[in-house]
């Protein structure tokens, strides 16, 4: 679904993500971990174009997003992106977050994508939160609500960069439960994260990045109890 | 001078309103010049704001001030998005002429652009001065709330266009629907003190001869060398102009500001 070539990325003399080569499977759930400063979160970034890659190519689903020619604005419709710090429109309720985009694309009435954001709050155990504004919910819950605005555009992918970074301790697990859910329905998943359970967990295939190139990948069960990379066990020492 | 000026006021008073009544009363005390304190301030009231409907050439500087106010505003907020636009397009060429506007119009007196405008641009057009003068005060109130506008986007969390362009949004999008709304209201308090230093500083157009409030005080004064009646008529009118306007403007900040504790 994505594949990932030679991706270089520099921020002025400063080389983030040097050569990454990547492919991921429709359905599958991809974990990145790695130390601050890995380039890890900038890798994420770099699949829906929010960083616009030094060199290299990505493709989307047969697409090269890093072709200039291509409308990036629709690809992103399909690919939903959770931010660290939720992101959510202040202005808006939260079901004008969730259906600004779908409306504004004309891809469904407001009716339709009221209809769809009252579903997808209610599985997210939201339903009564649809006419709050932003700032008066919880950290958590306005993880949950970005999730859903995400998902209200029935993204074919989703990423997530360090969503749960941003929390309270007592409220990274309610997030978690509905990433875990989205992820038994199938759905495509990248997660930058420190939550190595999660990575142990939901992952398919577990990345460790370290100086901007991915060190080690393997299923979890292998990479966690048998890392082969002296830093990727420097690193897992510290963090498990 | 003055005989003269009372000779005036006796003439035209002959019809004899109240008001004609009682200057009649204290005029030939005014003449010997020995009128008490408050027989003086009747005198000034008289002959700068009663006498021949005077007090209709400060409404009509009134409504010119307001009218140039007005439209001077409108013409500068639409400039100035477009200037704010201009300086955060990334666009190298529009970035330039957008900042050399900004500085050029804020390192130079509204006197002299003023002036320029009138005797330069328009010198040989036959114009209504009114446009003249919005024309002035817009390019020069555009100037300042580009600024305003500018900081104002600014001061919006990049993870706002970020989280926006991630729903497929263009950028244009992003920054109507959600990037505008937030920087309007953290802009709105600087942009409603612009409006009213523009009210006040229409007054500049007194300079080429537009009767607004000031010169319509101003020439009062040149009718009836009165040194301070006149200016303070002005004033009390600007100031009921301007307070107005605060307490409006205070009303709308503080109804935005509810929705922010909804």
């Amino acid at each position: 679904m994505i594949t990932v070539k030679d991706l270089h990325k520099h921020f002025g003399k400063l080389e983030v993500l040097n050569g990454i080569n990547q492919h991921i499977r429709a359905g599958e759930k991809v974990v990145i971990i790695g130390p601050s400063g890995s380039g890890k979160s900038t890798f994420l970034r770099c699949l829906n174009l929010l960083e616009k890659p030094t060199s290299g190519q990505i493709f989307f689903e047969g697409t090269e997003i890093t072709d200039p020619k291509t409308d990036i604005d629709a690809l992103r419709c399909r690919m939903g992106m959770v931010f660290q710090q939720f992101n959510l429109f202040p202005h808006l309720t939260v079901m004008e977050n969730i259906t600004l985009a779908p409306v504004t694309h004309k891809m469904m009435t407001r009716d339709e994508a009221q209809k769809k954001a009252k579903a997808l709050l209610s599985r997210v155990g939201l339903p009564e939160k649809a006419d709050a504004y932003p700032k008066q919910l919880s950290g958590g819950q306005q993880q949950r609500i970005a999730i859903v605005r995400a998902l209200a555009m029935n993204p074919d992918v989703m990423l997530f960069d360090e969503p749960t970074s941003a929390l309270d301790p007592e409220m990274v697990g309610e997030v978690l439960d509905v990433m875990r859910k989205l992820a038994e329905d199938g759905m495509t998943m990248v997660v930058v994260t420190h939550e190595m359970g999660f990575a142990r967990e939901v992952g398919d295939r577990v990345l460790f990045m370290d100086g901007g190139v991915v060190l080690e990948e393997g299923t979890p069960g292998a990479l966690f109890a048998h890392p082969a990379n002296a830093r990727t066990q420097d690193f897992l020492r510290k963090v498990l | 001078m003055l005989a003269t000026l009372l000779m005036g006021a006796t003439q035209a008073a002959a019809g004899g309103t109240v008001f004609d009544q009682w200057w009649l009363a204290i005029k030939d005390k005014a003449l010997a010049g020995n009128l008490d304190f408050w027989e003086n301030i009747y005198k000034e009231i008289y002959q700068n704001i009663l006498f021949n409907n005077r007090w209709l050439n400060y409404l009509k500087g009134m409504g010119i001030t307001l009218e140039v106010s007005f439209f001077a505003a409108l013409f500068g907020l639409f400039l100035g998005m477009l200037l704010a636009m201009m300086r955060l397009s990334g666009i190298r060429p529009l970035q330039k002429i957008a900042g050399v506007y900004v500085g050029i119009i804020r390192g130079t007196p509204m006197l002299l652009q003023v002036l320029i405008i009138n005797f330069g641009l328009f010198g040989s057009i036959a114009i209504d001065r009114v446009v003249i003068g919005v024309i002035a005060c817009g390019i020069n109130s555009a100037a300042y709330v580009s600024e305003i506008i500018r900081s104002g986007i600014l001061s919006v969390d990049l993870g706002q266009t970020e989280a926006g362009r991630s729903l497929g949004l263009s950028s244009w999008q992003t920054l109507r629907l959600i990037v505008f709304p937030q920087a309007l209201k953290t802009a709105l308090p600087s942009l409603c003190n612009e409006f009213i230093t523009l009210i006040k500083e229409t007054s500049i157009l007194a300079y080429i001869a537009l009767t607004e409030l000031t010169k319509a005080g101003d020439y009062i004064r040149s009718k009836t060398y009165s040194a301070f009646t006149p200016y303070i008529v002005s004033g009390i009118l600007y100031l009921i102009v301007t307070g107005v306007l605060t307490k409006l403007l205070s009303k709308l900040e503080r109804r935005l500001r509810q929705g922010d504790n909804r």
